[in-house]
């Protein structure tokens, strides 16, 4: 019933009933006409606004939606939680960095060390030509300060650009990190226990390594991915306090010696949550780029596995240098290897614990020489952000030379 | 469809809604919401309303999470307070891209929220993925969360 049918009702209600009561005599037929009437001409009022009401809140509607169109950045989505200006749709900033403090105790002929460093501060830029091709660059500070006399570097990492061949397949050139270990390609101090890198990886693969080059990467189906590059290679050096350490025969691309290049293929397999298995292969045809006598080819296999199961975690690495050379085979250093096992526990969010097992050998070749070293990790992480790290933890070695450096590590680190 | 699109937003209600694509509506941020959100995110979110697609106790949402440089759009269905499907439809990072594939977003299924409005069941990540397995579990709570809230 509307409105005016329910007021003629009304009235006519109101009109019996005066019809059957003497004390509404005094209201004539003419007077409640009347009144009808102006109920009619206010119904009518009361109708045109209620329609101008109905245009100004679909108006409103109109700019609410045109508004929140103008905020939100809708890009391939109903809904979006994402950067909304073009700028940052196509060009990408990030960075990492970790403080670290060491409180060492050296015996055996080894220094102590008690220092406070800015180990790393590190940028990155990236830029998305089209969807098909990226670039990405990574630009570290290391030691907080460079220049002549002074400790740190500035070292460009990474800076290459992707080119998408199809769905499943990347070509990539430029200089990029090298698709072996763990740490080598994902080290935001976040993202992995200890204050310190592992010294497996550090003195035997030797991370971070990077190269510059070109190759493949991309997906095969069934959780397994691959990565295949041909690279400028190491420049072992052959004589110094640092000979034959492949550490050392990082060029880190600064006009390398590009005598001869290296090729580096990895498989891996990430098809169960949880699980990582990965193999990387490395052959280098001369590893001190033929400027050192007795040192021919090399070759590194790395391996690792990684297994997180809800809180519990595990890493274990192994990787392995077989060189060629009878300088090299001489000093013990033809062989180099080593491993580490991580078993790990995130007791919160917020608190994880670890404990580490490291071995390596840069001369496993002689079993003359006391060169094997072992060094326990144990500490915890405290992620204060997701994206922010307090780490703390002692350092036992039980190094062959007797040379160690036990004691307690503590790091700042974060991410962006 | 573009590179990177595994199924557009058109395509996953479709497949929902067994063709019959209920309208959509907005469930607006309150202050209170984009507290909460904001928390999950550990961020502020820069949208102010998502919409959801409701056919009796199911809903749909398709939400978006930047993992490390590049929003992952992720469609989720819930019925009765748990994932039903969650399924990724543009992944358009340079790594992480196991995150896409159904052996890992199985782990979303029947999953709902607890108390403290985190996932009631723990979700393996995946080494390397990191930032994209993460994007994708803050894109779970919120949609059970906003579902929470109808």
């Amino acid at each position: 019933m509307n409105f005016a049918t329910l007021a003629k009702n009304t009235g006519l209600a109101v009109a019996l009933s005066i019809g059957i009561s003497p004390l509404a005599s005094a209201l004539t037929l003419e007077d409640l006409a009347k009144r009808l009437d102006a109920l009619e001409i206010q119904n009518k009022q009361l109708s045109k606004e209620n329609a101008q009401l109905r245009d100004a809140v679909a108006q409103t509607n109109d700019k609410v939606e045109a508004a929140v169109i103008a905020t939100e950045s809708i890009a391939d989505s109903a809904s979006g939680i994402q950067k909304l200006a073009n700028f940052a749709d196509k060009t990408t900033i990030g960075g990492y960095g970790e403080l670290h403090y060491n409180n060492l105790s050296g015996k055996g002929g080894a220094s102590d060390k008690d220092e406070i460093d800015f180990h790393r501060f590190v940028l990155f830029f990236g830029h998305e030509f089209s969807d098909d091709i990226r670039f990405f660059s990574e630009l570290e500070v290391e030691h907080s300060i460079a220049g002549e006399g002074k400790s740190g570097e500035v070292e460009l990492e990474q800076a290459y650009i992707d080119f998408d061949l199809n769905d499943n397949h990347t070509a990539r050139a430029g200089l990029f990190l090298l698709p072996v270990g763990i740490i080598n390609e994902t080290h935001e101090p976040p993202t992995f226990y200890g204050t310190e890198r592992n010294p497996v990886e550090k003195n035997i693969i030797p991370a971070t390594w990077w190269a510059a080059g070109a190759g493949l990467n991309g997906q095969l189906g069934g959780g397994f991915s691959y990565d295949a590059y041909v690279h400028s290679g190491l420049a072992v050096p052959g004589t110094g306090k640092n000979a034959w350490k492949v550490r050392s025969g990082r060029q880190k691309v600064s006009k390398a010696k590009a005598n001869d290049p290296a090729a580096t293929a990895r498989l891996k397999y990430t098809g169960i949550p949880g699980l990582e298995l990965a193999v990387s292969a490395q052959y280098q045809q001369d590893m001190g780029q033929g400027l050192v006598a007795g040192l021919d080819s090399g070759t590194l296999i790395e391996t690792h596995a990684i297994w997180k199961s809800g809180p519990f975690g595990v890493k274990a690495l192994y990787a392995a240098w077989d060189i060629d050379g009878s300088e090299v085979k001489a000093a013990g250093a033809d062989e180099q290897e080593g491993f580490y096992i991580e078993p790990s526990y995130k007791i919160s969010e917020k608190f994880g614990v670890f404990a580490r097992f490291n071995q390596w050998d840069n001369q496993a070749g002689s079993s003359a020489s006391e060169s094997e070293k072992e060094q326990w990790d144990i500490g915890v992480n405290y992620w204060p952000h997701e994206n922010v790290v307090i780490k703390a933890d002692y350092q036992y070695q039980n190094n062959d030379d007797g040379e160690d450096q036990n004691g307690l590590n503590i790091g700042l680190g974060y991410q962006f | 469809m573009a590179k990177g699109v595994y199924q557009t937003p058109l395509a996953f209600l479709d497949q929902t809604f067994s063709g019959d694509v209920p309208s959509a509506t907005n469930i607006w941020l309150t202050t209170q919401k984009k507290q909460v959100i904001s928390n999950i995110l550990q961020h502020s979110p820069s949208f102010i309303r998502v919409k959801y697609w409701q056919h009796e106790s199911k809903t749909a949402w398709i939400l978006s999470e930047v993992g490390k440089e590049k929003p992952i759009t992720v469609g989720v269905v819930i019925d009765d307070g748990k994932i039903q499907q969650l399924k990724v439809l543009t992944f358009r990072e340079s790594r992480g891209w196991e995150v896409k594939h159904n052996f890992f977003t199985r782990q979303f299924d029947h999953v709902g929220l607890n108390q403290e409005r985190r996932l009631d069941k723990s979700i393996d990540g995946i080494s390397g993925a990191t930032l994209s397995v993460r994007a994708l579990k803050k894109i779970a709570r919120i949609a059970l969360y906003l579902e929470q809230q109808l």
